[in-house]
């Protein structure tokens, strides 16, 4: 008989554990789909986009004359030639952008995060920035239009086709400077001082180096936006079907600018020329998205 | 090396706030005086002014002296960069730059200054982790970054840069309290053999670390919040320990407070 109290399973009061109830399971069980439906949402187009842009145009790259050749002497219906002239146009136009717009990005972020605090120049500063981050990249290449070429009286460019697109990238590198010098403890700022290392050269050799891996990946990814940007390139530069590598005058082809003219030509190798520069593009971003991360991780501050 | 700090009718203010009174220290030299009061008494806001480390604050304001064996750290023509560099300071929380390696971190105050001769830099390195008594535990590894050390390894390797660029005084704010109690241990060793060479002023919550280390304490209060912090009274840390001279101090060291 006692067996039966000594038995351990039996208990004298309620249990203080139970199942998960009905109700519970039913909002788990919903929320869970809505998640699961969100994230196939998502994924979907872009999987199909990569998909169309692969299948289209994986073909026409894998001809060497792609990487080397411009469409130079070529007719609109006629096979072969390359997208040279366009990739240079594009890497070109982005590095010249790039040149002008890092330095001074990363010196607008230095002095909001390091000499602004809460004066009124910085205040009207982060202002315009926010204003400039929410620029559509069509009026940055109309402005620019309007007071390189109409006033200004350049032709156009390339290099007007940088300037608007610095524009378009100094306010990206600002915010990721600045969200980067941040997260700089000050303490390491206020370990500097102590040292007597004066303050500018703190940020040189302190502030910029612990945050140089955000910093970095940030630049990179800005650079990969603009230059998918198409407006500027429609409007400050006519295309060139052949190789030109004057920066400050005349028409230069770049990627976008290739597409939306080839899509214009109804032939089979219009059709070719449109993918395999779409895919081309695709490419050069991805491969500065990756560069980004490899940089980060090689200069990130190590602890091993 | 070592000199003396005097200071003289010290007030301290964040921006209206009159956080610190009327402050009046004599820090005699090759000694350790330990600052010790309740939080927000003003103790390390003091510790900060002595080596215009309180500036750094938006809208911190300073008034009254501070004198460097009789020369005034505020006067007008100081350039608080050359202050620094002779007061030097360790903070509560180990602080490694984490860009850079172990070796490089306690040199990072004369390489930034300009020094190049990497013979002298090394020098300056062993001897300065040595007298951090870090050297054996490092030397093998000296260009791994800082922040592969434990949180006491790191905070006596922030000593040993503190003191790799020759300061005549050295500031400490709780350098123990993010620390388990062997590395407190080797921390107040430290201390009690830098003292040899060093001005010391450590700030503390730890009053048995008071007593131990340090040879004259001063005792800091606070009447009221929103209040300034006051300085109720400074003697040989003996004296203050067992026989201090004013009831508060009497009271927050018997536990009875704060």
């Amino acid at each position: 008989m006692s067996t039966n109290l000594a038995d351990p399973t039996r208990l004298a009061t309620p249990p203080t554990f139970q199942a998960v109830s009905l109700s519970r399971r039913i909002r788990n069980g919903f929320a869970t789909t809505l998640v699961w439906g969100a994230f196939l949402i998502a994924i979907i187009p872009l999987v199909w986009v990569l998909y169309t842009v692969v299948q289209r145009g994986f073909p026409v790259i894998l001809d060497g004359d792609w990487w080397q050749k411009s469409l130079s002497g070529l007719l609109a219906r006629q096979q072969g030639g390359g997208a040279y002239h366009a990739i240079y146009g594009t890497l070109v136009q982005g590095l010249v952008c790039g040149i002008i717009s890092v330095p001074i990005g990363i010196m607008i972020a230095i002095y909001l995060v390091e000499y602004g605090g809460r004066s009124k120049l910085a205040k009207a500063t982060t202002f315009m920035v926010d204003i400039l981050t929410g620029v559509p990249s069509i009026v940055a290449a109309l402005f620019v239009y309007t007071v390189w070429i109409t006033y200004a009286g350049m032709g156009r460019s390339a290099f007007a086709v940088s300037i608007a697109l610095v524009l378009l990238m100094v306010p990206v590198v600002v915010r990721t400077t600045e969200e980067m010098l941040k997260i700089v403890p000050d303490e390491l700022r206020e370990a500097s001082y102590a040292l007597g290392i004066p303050k500018w050269k703190t940020i040189v050799k302190i502030v910029i180096p612990t945050a140089l891996s955000g910093i970095l990946t940030g630049v990179m990814l800005a650079l990969a936006r603009v230059m998918g940007e198409t407006a500027p390139v429609l409007v400050l530069a006519a295309y060139a079907p052949f190789i030109n590598y004057n920066l400050f005058d005349g028409p230069m082809a770049s990627l976008p600018l290739m597409m939306v003219n080839e899509r214009n030509n109804p032939t089979q190798a219009g059709f070719e020329r449109l993918w395999g520069a779409a895919i081309t593009l695709v490419l050069i971003i991805t491969l500065f998205n990756l560069l980004a991360t490899v940089i980060s991780r090689a200069l990130a501050p190590k602890t091993k | 090396m070592a000199k003396r700090l005097d200071i003289k009718d010290l007030n301290l203010f964040y921006g209206k706030f009159h956080a610190v009174e009327n402050v009046s220290l004599a820090v005699p030299p090759r000694n350790v005086t330990a600052f010790i009061g309740p939080s927000g008494c003003g103790k390390s806001t003091v510790l900060r002014s002595l080596n215009r480390m309180h500036e750094v604050a938006p809208g911190a304001r300073v008034e009254g002296k501070v004198l460097l064996d009789g020369e005034d750290i505020y006067a007008s023509t100081v350039d608080p960069v050359e202050v620094r560099r002779t007061i030097g300071m360790v903070f509560q929380r180990p602080n490694p730059f984490p860009t850079m390696s172990i070796r490089d971190n306690v040199v990072a105050g004369l390489k930034l200054a300009g020094v190049k001769n990497k013979r002298e830099l090394d020098e300056v390195a062993e001897r300065s982790l040595r007298g951090a008594n870090l050297w054996n535990e490092v030397k093998d590894r000296l260009d791994r970054p800082g922040g592969s050390l434990s949180g006491g390894q790191q905070q006596r390797l922030c000593i040993a840069r503190a003191i790799a660029v020759q300061p005549d005084v050295l500031l400490m704010d709780e350098p123990c309290s993010a620390l388990d109690p062997i590395s407190t241990l080797a921390i107040e060793d430290l201390i009690t053999e830098l003292k040899k060479d060093y001005t010391i002023v450590i700030v503390t919550h730890n009053m048995q670390q008071a007593a131990r280390v340090s040879d004259q304490t001063a005792f800091f209060n606070l009447l009221g919040v929103g209040q300034p912090g006051q300085l109720i009274e400074a003697d040989d840390t003996e004296k203050i320990f067992s026989n201090p001279g004013q009831k508060a101090t009497e009271d927050y060291i018997s536990g009875r407070f704060g």
